[in-house]
């Protein structure tokens, strides 16, 4: 028994000592802050996933300035208190980017946090790259030379689906259901204000917010929905609140067309499919693995080969580190001091479709085309599905990115 | 009017039975055996899983019966190797050891089957409408959930009340060394009690795995309410526990409903003054923004004013 147990011993150390990373005299860490525990952690390990993905690849190719790029996962739990705890450890720890995403009201509290760390430490240069958090204060009210979007924020993407619902005649009762939090009321507000000014002959027959990540039950507001007569349903609703929807719609047979941001991150699509609503969920992003692009899907396919489960939910991850590498790059520092100026006016041609793309320099919002696209069988030349439901995402409007440009607030604070 | 108290009635009814399915294992195991066990919505979390694992290669219905007699083995093996050792230490440490076995139980279903959500469908022989009302369908799954329900309901209260092995069960709980002196194997009682709570479980895992969503948080998001409809009803009592998960059930699809505020009834407050900076809030909130609290907020009612519970037959 003792011999076992001191060569298992031996045996576990020795795999221990193999899987210590070798350390690189050169390596440029990248600080990943999002939830990976918990609820949010399917969405949080696929954007990681993706990052790793990425990273590999550059590494392959000679890494960014000679040295290997490294990304850290830092688990936030969607706290925004934990967050800056793990953004702290991260800056310890030796990194000057910070990826995060998923939650607004984490992200503004570590753009808060980044702006006043750069304010009291100048020449550190911590740079704050967001790919999710979409509340329009972030680029307005609370603008930051230290954050930049590279995500719509919600008030474009409405502008966006609300200029494509102009096109469609058979929309004329809309209801909207959203999350009982900040993101849920901007995207209700939002709803409201570009339906008033754009398409006034429709009409708005319900506003209701839901508990956030609570409500386990939907059929009392299907019949709600039902209830009003509404042919169309707007909703940010994301994760556990959108797949439980779109059940109980498809329970009690609820048709209607579903105007939505996140249909198509992690269980969304399942549900879609549970509830057989073909060619009636749309969504709204930057880019869609169907979208005849070649480079665009040999990547997707790459990547969907390496991770089975996941599909390739950012694209515009792939335009931030892209951007970023290039900014690195041209000048010559890994330090965000010496290359934020050179990223917050670059322009890029986009991963999903090689369209022209650019970094607005007064808010440091990424201006890019969206894309509306709609989820049900696949056709000749679509050969990627969802969640392996043999169902994937079509689109059927691309909306340039100069129509998706908003005016800005923001004053933008600038270093000297 | 009518259509709205109607449909909020039935399916107000039906989430009512999915609750009541997911405490009855938990009533049997609290009154039966003292064991207040956290884990409880783990298990009906396994029950789901292993019901979407099984039902992938043999289709819904082998699922359905040999999913929960899994679970119920497990749950067996729990009580056996691990709460017998931990009985002796007094009640805390159980409700200890049940609280990490939730964090255990739910880390090796990630490790297997990963965090996104599972496709466990509801079979094609239930899965049409049964009925249309207002211009809704009900689904027949759901009717199903419904009777399995009220046959657990009804199966268990005659078992505990009327058997001769339920008695022989509440009478170990509180005279072990008694009954172990008469010739029952009150060790072996025990685990098949323990073994029945989590099968229990698992079977409302199979119901509600194709009607929720089946993914490695769904004992996080039910766990709580489950203690609710445990407390409000009674501890050890599983009519208490019937009656609970019915009233908890209609008040929340009620609330959903009921777009009352304090606005609605007595008028928007002045633009100006400081009563708007500190209720403003507060004043414009409507009833249906706060149904998910309504049970929580019923159970601190029933703390202060009846502890015991609507029908608790003991103190704890």
């Amino acid at each position: 028994m003792n011999k076992a147990m001191a060569s298992l011993a031996l045996g576990l150390s020795m795999l221990g000592a193999a899987a210590m990373p070798v350390m690189a005299a050169g390596v440029i860490k990248i600080g990943y802050v999002d939830p990976l525990s918990g609820d949010g952690a399917s969405v949080g390990q696929i954007g990681l996933n993706q990052l790793d993905f990425i990273a590999d690849r550059v590494n392959a190719k000679g890494g960014v300035l000679g040295k290997k790029i490294k990304i850290i996962g830092y688990d936030d739990q969607v706290s925004p208190q934990a967050a800056l705890v793990q953004v702290q450890k991260a800056i310890d720890d030796g990194v000057h980017v910070i990826v995060q995403g998923n939650g607004s009201s984490v992200g503004l509290a570590i753009e808060n946090f980044v702006t006043k760390y750069n304010e009291r430490n100048p020449g550190a240069g911590v740079v704050y790259l967001n790919y999710a958090a979409i509340d329009p204060i972030m680029t307005n009210q609370d603008c930051s030379y230290w954050h930049f979007a590279f995500d719509a924020n919600s008030d474009m993407k409405m502008a966006a689906l609300v200029n494509y619902m102009k096109t469609q005649p058979d929309i004329k009762k809309v209801f909207l259901i959203d999350q009982d939090y900040s993101f849920g009321h901007s995207v209700a507000d939002a709803a409201q204000r570009m339906l008033k000014a754009k398409d006034p002959e429709v009409q708005i027959v319900g506003n209701v917010f839901v508990p956030l990540l609570k409500v386990t039950d939907f059929s009392p507001y299907v019949a709600q929905i039902k209830a009003s007569g509404a042919d169309t349903v707007i909703t940010g609703n994301w994760g556990p609140d959108l797949a439980l929807l779109i059940k109980a719609a498809g329970q009690a047979g609820l048709r209607v067309h579903w105007y939505t941001y996140y249909a198509a991150l992690a269980g969304g699509t399942t549900a879609v499919k549970q509830a057989n609503l073909a060619d009636d969920v749309f969504q709204i992003n930057e880019g869609v693995n169907n979208y005849d692009y070649a480079p665009q899907q040999a990547v997707a396919r790459a990547y969907i080969d390496q991770h089975k489960s996941d599909t390739d939910f950012y694209p515009r991850l792939f335009d931030m580190m892209g951007m970023l590498f290039e900014a690195m790059t041209d000048a010559n520092s890994a330090n965000p001091v010496a290359f934020v100026p050179k990223l917050e006016d670059m322009k890029y041609k986009t991963f999903s479709s090689g369209a022209a793309a650019y970094i607005r320099k007064s808010d440091h919002q990424f201006i890019q085309p969206l894309f509306i696209s709609v989820f049900g069988p696949l056709g000749a030349n679509q050969p990627f599905d969802e969640e392996h439901t043999g169902w994937g995402w079509k689109v059927v409007a691309q909306i340039p990115g100069e129509d998706t440009v908003l005016p800005t607030t923001c004053a933008m604070k600038r270093p000297r | 009017m009518l259509e709205i108290i109607f449909i909020s009635t039935l399916n107000g009814i039906l989430y009512g039975m999915l609750l009541f399915l997911m405490a009855s294992g938990l009533t049997v195991i609290f009154s039966m055996m003292g064991v207040l066990n956290f884990a409880h919505a783990s298990f009906y979390m396994l029950g789901a899983f292993f019901g979407f694992e099984i039902s992938r290669y043999m289709g819904y219905w082998p699922g359905f019966v040999l999913a929960p007699l899994l679970v119920g083995v497990i749950g067996m093996g729990v009580e056996r190797y691990g709460l017998r050792q931990v009985h002796r230490h007094g009640h805390v440490a159980e409700l200890l050891f049940t609280f990490g076995l939730t964090f255990v139980i739910q880390e090796l279903i990630e490790m297997i089957w990963g965090k996104l959500p599972m496709n466990y469908s509801a079979p094609t022989a239930l899965n049409f409408p049964a009925f249309e009302i207002f211009a809704i369908n009900y689904p027949m799954f759901k009717l199903f959930g419904l009777s399995v329900s009220i046959a657990i309901f009804v199966v268990l209260l005659a078992a505990v009340k009327r058997s001769r092995v339920g008695l022989v069960v509440q009478a170990a709980l509180s005279h072990p060394g008694m009954v172990g002196m008469l010739g029952h194997n009150v060790d072996r009682i025990f685990m098949l009690v323990f073994g029945l709570g989590t099968g229990l479980a698992a079977v409302a895992g199979v119901i509600a795995g194709p009607v929720l969503v089946t993914q490695s948080n769904m004992a996080a998001l039910l766990g709580p309410i489950l203690f609710v409809v445990v407390v409000v009803g009674g501890l050890g009592s599983l009519a208490g526990a019937f009656v609970a998960s019915l009233m908890i059930g209609l008040l929340q699809t009620f609330a959903v409903a009921c777009n009352l505020s304090l606005a609605g009834v007595f008028g928007q407050l002045g633009a100006s003054g400081a009563l708007v900076a500190y209720i403003g809030d507060i004043w414009t909130v409507t009833v249906a923004q706060l149904a998910t609290i309504l049970p929580y907020l019923l159970l601190v009612l029933i703390l202060i004013f009846r502890p015991r519970g609507l029908m608790g037959t003991r103190e704890s």
